[in-house]
This record gives C-alpha cells, structure tokens and sequence, in this order.
C-alpha cells in the first residue's frame, strides 16, 4: 500500500484551494487559474528561484516567498497581486535589462522573448536604473548554434535542460553576483566541448535570443518548448 | 517614418498644434515656451547633450520617442568598447585618408545613453519604431490634457 498525500488546505487571492503537501505556491496558483509572472520556471524543469518574479506576500511574515520553490501549508494565506509586489516586479525587471545589453531592435529572439514580453505585461515603460553595458562576449564556436552573452539574464534554464532532461550537463554557472556566466564544460569554447550532443534543447529553453540557432536573422528565432514535459512522461513510462 | 504613417490623423493633428521648430526646418534656435517635445535618438555626443538640456528647459512636456531616446539601442552597441577604439576602427582602419575628427564635428560622450539619465521625462514611448498607433494615441492623449498611458500597446523593439 503506497501511502496517500496528504491534502492541505490554502487561501490565495482570497480564494480557498486545496493542494498535496508536496505541491509548490507557484503549482497550486496555476492549477486554480491564478497566474503570476515567472521567467525561470519552465515546466518539466526543477524549480529554482533564480529570477525572484514570483515572489508572493504570505500572512504572518513581512518576507516574501518565491512561489516556485515554496511548499504549501496548511492554511497559508497567500497573497500574489498587491502594490508592493507589482514595485518589486517591476524593478526587478530594470534590474534584468539595465544588467547586460538587450537591445530588442536587433535581436533574433525580437517578439519571442519572454524578457521583452514580461516587461510589456507589467507595463515597463522605461529602466531607472543605470545602464551598465559590460563587455560580454559572443560564442559562435559550435557549427549550429551561437551563445550571445549580452543576451542571458543567467535563469539556468539551459543548466537544468541539458542536465536533466538531456543528461549532458554541459551548461553550468560560474563566478558570483555580477560576474556569474553561464559556461560550457570547463570554461571552454562551446565548439571544443566534448559532453556537448547538439540536441539544441538549450536553444529552445533559453527564454531571451542569448542562446538561438545559427542561419536565424533578426526576430526569427521563435521557440518550441512544448517538449520539455513530454520527454519527462516519457521517461517515466520507461521506468 | 512611423509619424508620417499618421496619414490622415496628421491633418486632424494639424490643426490643435502649431509645429515650432524641427531640425528639419529652417528655424536654428529651439524657442522658448513649448508645450511638447518629441525627441528621438540616444544623447551620444556633447552637443546631444547641450541641445537636450536646452529643449528640457524651454519644454513643458517632454516626450522620449522611441527606443534609442527611452533605452539607447543600438547607439549604445558601442558603449562597451570605448570612444578610442570606436574611433580607430572607423576612421584609422579601413579608411583611404586615416583622420579622427576633432574640428566640427561634435566630440563623443564615453557612452550613448538614454535621455532620462539627463534629463526629466514625462513620457516614453517605446517601439524600434513606435507603432503610429502609439504615437497618435499620445499625442491625442497630451492634447485632451491626459497623461498618455501605453502600457499594453507598446513594446521594445
């Protein structure tokens, strides 16, 4: 006998929903119809609290909770829209583009891009921020794809991709704070890489134009992420 | 380009609003006591600079139009790298006559940046170009006396 869940019961919004013990706030939100904003969640993928978009307000303390990498519990009264979130959003998002160089005009992920499209959602209308324009790289080492550094706004979508669905993990993260770059192997160019299988699951993860396909012009590079949970059931089925 | 797509709206435009001064027009010296101000483009070198301060000062409403005056785009492409090796891969390299410009020619600024970081703005409209829709809905907007408000419409890039 598999022992059962344990159900808890939850206020989000206002409205009482119900959950396993082993759900996440984020899971239990979208299963109600409750949408908050992510960009570093990406289902079939580990959750990993990178990108602080979904941090929600919970009764009983004055901190915020990623909702992606909360557990439930019993009784939480969870709130996801207020002012004081919709500022931290907003700036957060500042922060993401005043960061590194996007320049949406010029880039091949223009209108597929879930950075420019959260910016128009939350009504970004401009960065207050310095800009910093580091000097970031390009990697176009690899026959088939291109690494355009300026473009990545580090959620590790492409780590936990290549490491979990593809078993490569030929994606990791160096250095720390403003230093931190996503590299190949041992710091290496991405063309020189031997774990690397070309299967381009990176590139279609990768939610700005940093990581996209070569022979792609200027807001052509549209992506297919659809996979992602389905090659999980798949593998579940195997075993 | 994207103002002329106006088409007929600019006619209705025409006549609530009296054009005072464009650098496409004759007159040299930005007047003083103006309502609105579009301003385009990323302020890149020192007389950018000068003249945006200028149009601050004589302008009621000041309105950053489009990516490069609202994020600085592709102006800003050069920023990482520096004026003097903008300047030597443009004019020493490549060229028949290698010179770097100093007379005339209005010096760089280290880096091309947005018009906010210098000066008030009151609106943005993005969009590499804004869409003539976006720029028709502000400019009717400012002239009923409302804040224009943008937000779902508009989009980088």
């Amino acid at each position: 006998m598999s022992p059962q869940p344990n159900i808890k019961t939850l206020v989000i919004d206002g409205k009482e929903v119900s959950a396993t013990e082993d759900q996440t706030i984020l899971q239990v939100a979208r299963e109600n119809g409750i949408e908050i904003p992510t960009i570093c969640s990406l289902e079939g993928l580990s959750p990993v609290g990178a990108c602080r978009l979904c941090l929600v307000e919970v009764k009983g303390s004055p901190k915020l909770f990623p909702a992606c990498v909360t557990s439930v519990t019993e009784g939480m009264e969870v709130t996801t829209t207020s002012d004081r979130l919709a500022r931290y959003r907003r700036r957060i998002l500042e922060l993401l583009f005043a960061e590194r160089n996007h320049i949406c005009s010029v880039c091949v992920a223009n209108n597929h891009c879930d950075l420019q499209a959260m910016a128009k959602d939350l009504g970004m209308s401009h960065v207050r921020f310095p800009y910093m324009y580091p000097a970031l790289e390009v990697d176009a080492s690899h026959a088939r794809f291109t690494m355009d550094h300026n473009r990545c706004i580090l959620c590790s979508r492409c780590v936990r991709v290549c490491d979990q669905i593809e078993g490569a993990h030929t994606w990791d993260i160096m250095g720390r704070g403003i230093e931190s770059r996503v590299i190949t192997d041992l710091n290496q160019s991405w063309g020189s890489s031997d774990s690397c299988t070309s299967c381009g699951k990176c590139v279609q993860v990768c939610p700005t134009g940093a990581l996209s396909e070569k022979g792609k012009s200027v807001a052509e590079m549209s992506k297919r992420r659809q996979f992602v949970p389905y090659l999980n059931l798949m593998r579940e089925e195997l075993q | 380009m994207s103002f002329l797509d106006l088409d007929q709206r600019l006619l209705s435009l025409a006549v609530q609003a009296e054009l005072v001064y464009s650098p496409l027009v004759d007159i040299k010296e930005f007047p003083k006591g103006v309502d609105v101000a579009l301003v385009e483009g990323a302020v890149s070198s020192t007389e950018d600079l000068e003249k945006i301060k200028n149009v601050r000062a004589r302008t009621k409403i000041l309105v950053a139009l489009g990516d490069c005056a609202v994020t600085s785009n592709v102006p800003s492409m050069r920023n990482p790298f520096g004026c003097e090796a903008i300047c030597q891969r443009a004019y020493l390299e490549n060229t028949v006559n290698p010179l770097v410009p100093s007379q005339v020619v209005p010096a760089l600024l280290p880096q091309a940046r947005p018009i906010h970081e210098f000066v008030k703005v009151d609106v943005f409209v993005q969009g590499c170009p804004p869409s003539s829709d976006a720029i028709y809905q502000t400019l009717s907007e400012i002239l009923e006396g409302r804040p224009p408000i943008l937000a779902p419409q508009t989009r980088f890039g």
